[in-house]
């Protein structure tokens, strides 16, 4: 019985001893990007490439989900207003408000981590267990500098734009339900559009540039970390998703409450 | 030129390496021989810094590798050229950039004399036109030649061989030694090889060494190690099943 109680508190223990070194090691992963991002010249042809490719893979489905969560919320919000009033009113309002400051970000984030972090873990873990980031310290190369870096300015950079341009798909998406199912007049929607503060924006940008950093690291962190051949890519690729698409979620609600105390949005 | 002290190291409390000493002198082909799983590949790495070892010293150059810092173990890296077992070409770079990789990174030579360089070191392993294609498009033998092309290309003092002659024909394996040999003479470098290949570890070696449990079991000339008496390097060089060496037990009912 002892030996039972004793045996779940070592486990318990190890668990968090490991939790604790893998934040240590996060840390330290993002302080050696920081260091080579600061130093290194920019590795201008490999960080567009990344750019380029980021965009591409995340652009149809980031456009999919966000047209239709616009009509949906659009929808959603006429027929409730029309049951307190009898009216749908402030569609254009709900739409721009729930997109530009939450669903906007968040759920662009969750696309980018799917496709993504999930592409950043899968690389370079193959990488790890082929021995290719070996090959690349002995040609005298820093894996951080030329595979962690180039990712990094390129998720911090690609995330925001694509979260402006889901912003827009997803007013867009309420315009159409609004317009064509309960006959808002344009002007009125987007005058609700419009009248929306700088300050709110900017509440779902700087989320979303958070939510870059917390994916590309731990895709990044996921795939240094990956050992054990196919199969141990598989894992990593998974756990990085996994693992991103929590702390996004997590993290938004903390983040928001920050921003709401320092009255940004 | 490299000496390895009283080295351990072990994975997960499993035991590699349970006090390995060597010394490899300048300008020698140093050739390491031993079982599979005895920890060749992981000595090679460590002397490369690519893993760290628990205990003992290793020196290149007369630097200590485990009092480096980071960027001092980069410097000692770039004079080490070192052939991966499993070649670990960049698949997403062609085979011209694979080679071309550290020149472009550590060296501030020019592009047209950087391609020169890509197809004279990919002539000297017998490849040529492959410069446009990408590693999944190679053999594995062509792979691993390429390998040797990309740690030759910039003339290193040093180059580790992990098998570089496993998975070729006999006759590019020879091709390959006769390439080690010839490097070796003409840029004074020295080198350590890995295999199994007794025929070409006799050819192209100054010195042979033998690793067993963890250890150096025997170290000498070629003609020391092919006439050696002790059993254990006997049985592995004649490459029998019969004798001190521990194998697994053939039982098919
Ligand atoms: N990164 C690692 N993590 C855990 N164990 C490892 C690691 N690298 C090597 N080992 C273990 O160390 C031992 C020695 O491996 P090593 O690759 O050096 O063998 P080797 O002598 O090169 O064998 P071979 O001739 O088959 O290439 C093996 O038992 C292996 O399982
Ligand atoms: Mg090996």
């Amino acid at each position: 019985m002892e030996e039972i109680k004793l045996g779940a508190v070592y486990s318990v223990g190890a668990r968090i001893l490991l939790l604790a070194q893998s934040c240590g090691e996060v840390v330290a992963l993002m302080r050696r990007t920081m260091q080579w991002f600061l130093r290194a010249p920019l590795d201008r042809r490999n960080v567009l490439m990344q750019m380029a490719e980021m965009g591409a893979r995340s652009f149809s489905v980031t456009s999919l989900t966000l047209l239709f969560t616009g009509m949906v919320l659009a929808l959603q919000s006429g027929f409730s207003f029309i049951k307190v009033f009898n009216e749908p009113l402030y569609i254009g309002r709900v739409v721009g408000v729930s997109i530009i400051k939450e669903l906007g970000p968040v759920l662009t984030a969750l696309v980018f981590s799917g496709r993504i972090g999930a592409a950043i873990a899968a690389e370079i873990g193959t990488m790890k267990v082929t021995e290719q980031v070996d090959a690349l310290y002995t040609l005298g190369t820093n894996p951080v500098k030329y595979l962690a870096v180039p990712r990094f300015i390129a998720a911090i950079t690609m995330l925001p734009i694509l979260t402006i341009y889901s912003n827009f798909i997803g007013v867009v998406g309420g315009y159409i339900v609004a317009n064509f199912r309960f006959q808002i007049p344009g002007v009125v929607y987007w005058d609700e559009i419009y009248s929306m503060q700088i300050s709110e924006v900017s509440h779902g940008l700087i989320k979303s540039l958070a939510f870059s950093l917390i994916i590309v690291t731990t895709a990044c962190y996921k795939g240094f970390k990956t050992s054990g051949g196919a199969e141990g890519v598989g894992r990593a690729t998974t756990s990085a998703v996994v693992t991103s698409m929590v702390l996004v979620l997590i993290g938004d609600y903390f983040l928001t409450a920050l921003l709401t105390a320092l009255h940004i949005g | 030129m490299i000496r390895v002290e009283n080295l351990f190291k072990s994975f997960r409390s499993k035991p590699v390496h349970k006090g390995v000493s060597l010394e490899v002198q300048e300008g020698e082909i140093y050739t390491i021989i031993g079982g599979s799983g005895t920890g060749k590949s992981v000595l090679l790495k460590q002397i490369v810094g690519l893993i760290r070892p628990d205990q003992g010293e290793i020196y290149v150059d007369d630097k200590r590798l485990t009092t480096l810092s980071e960027e001092e173990l980069q410097d000692v890296q770039k004079m080490i050229g070192y052939v991966f077992q499993e070649s670990a070409l960049f698949d997403s770079l062609t085979i011209g950039e694979n080679v071309a990789f550290g020149l472009r990174n550590l060296s501030d030579t020019k592009e047209p004399k950087i391609t020169e360089i890509v197809r004279e070191k990919l002539a000297l392993v017998g490849l040529s036109g492959v410069e446009k294609l990408k590693p999944a498009q190679l053999s594995g033998g062509m792979k691993k030649r390429v390998g040797i092309a990309r740690a030759m290309a910039m003339n290193p003092k040093i180059l580790l061989y992990d098998e570089p002659t496993t998975g070729l024909d006999p006759v590019m394996s020879d091709v390959i030694s006769n390439l080690i040999l010839e490097v070796k003479k003409h840029s004074g470098s020295t080198a350590i090889v890995v295999t199994h290949d007794m025929k070409a570890a006799y050819e192209i070696s100054s010195r042979i060494c033998m690793l067993y449990e963890g250890k150096v079991l025997e170290a000498g000339t070629p003609s020391q190690i092919r006439f050696s008496n002790n059993p254990i390097v006997q049985q592995f060089i004649s490459g029998s099943s019969e004798g001190p060496i521990p194998v697994p037990t053939i039982d098919l009912v």
